[in-house]
């Protein structure tokens, strides 16, 4: 039960960030789009800062817990590289991920990106259950 | 175009706090992700207290922007213009959530966990970012 409340408080600094983003910046924040457009070379400053703060955010972890939070890749490396491309082209075609479509279009009550989670949850549903050998 | 030079600082901070939410929410881990998807299997649901937090809090913050006229830092507030549920939005989300299942990572749990410095989540960055620019090339490109 406490790793739900840690979740949830997890959930809330996830929210309190978008918070931030949203009133001092008047952006959206949705990770996809945030990389996208540093790659891209829009807002290199801003953006860039975005992602280095992502990667610290770990580091901060790792201060306070004095260890790494688990990460547990079980995926095959050819696995992991379509994942990857798939992620990054269908996050840009469908214009946003968990963040931008799930966190802030949910708060927006976008039924733009309420399509958006309840397609994506459905074909993550399917992918995972690929996986589990529960379909074929 | 006052204090505009602060936008990379609250960036900062955001994406730090993003990062921290991430890592205690323990979604940076793809076995949790994908065991939130595996309705089939032995279900975990700590992805939808985490989207619960962050929802609730982010309806705070939408709230709170309708009382403003415009953002501390910026002329205006960029937020999405288009209503309508298209093709492009439904196929890139349904191929979106095929490489999120199959892998377990999101961009933002991939960027975050680059810190623990693992290979299999360079590689998955490496390709995110790949498709990334693939799509943006060779298709239509969104700009905003």
């Amino acid at each position: 039960m406490t790793s739900y409340l840690v979740s949830l408080l997890g959930g809330a600094l996830i929210g309190l960030s978008s918070v931030i983003l949203l009133i001092l910046n008047g952006r959206i924040a949705g990770v996809s789009g945030i990389v996208g457009r540093a790659v891209q070379g829009i807002g290199v400053w801003t953006n860039g800062a975005f992602v280095a703060g992502l990667l610290l955010g770990p580091v901060v972890y790792f201060a306070a817990f004095h260890h790494w939070p688990t990460v547990t890749v079980t995926a095959s490396l050819p696995l992991v590289m379509l994942a990857g491309l798939l992620v990054g082209f269908g996050s840009r075609m469908g214009s946003g991920c968990t963040s931008g479509h799930g966190v802030m279009g949910l708060a927006r009550l976008s039924p733009r990106s309420i399509a958006a989670v309840l397609t994506f949850l459905a074909s993550g549903i399917v992918a995972v259950a690929f996986l589990r050998g529960a379909v074929l | 175009m006052r204090h505009t030079k602060l936008q990379p600082v609250a960036a900062l901070a955001a994406g730090t706090l993003f990062g921290l939410g991430l890592a205690l929410s323990g979604m940076l881990d793809p076995v949790r992700v994908q065991g939130f998807l595996d309705v089939f299997g032995a279900w975990d649901p700590s992805l939808a207290f985490v989207l619960g937090g962050a929802v609730a809090v982010a309806m705070g913050g939408m709230a709170w922007l309708r009382r403003m006229s415009r953002p501390l830092l910026a002329d205006r507030f960029h937020l999405p213009m288009k209503s309508r549920i298209d093709a492009r939005l439904i196929v890139g989300s349904a191929i979106f959530g095929l490489g999120w299942g199959l892998g377990g990572f999101c961009p933002g749990p991939a960027l975050a966990s680059l810190s623990l410095g693992l290979m299999p989540t360079l590689v998955f960055v490496a390709f995110m970012l790949a498709g990334m620019v693939a799509h943006d090339r060779f298709f239509v490109g969104r700009p905003s």
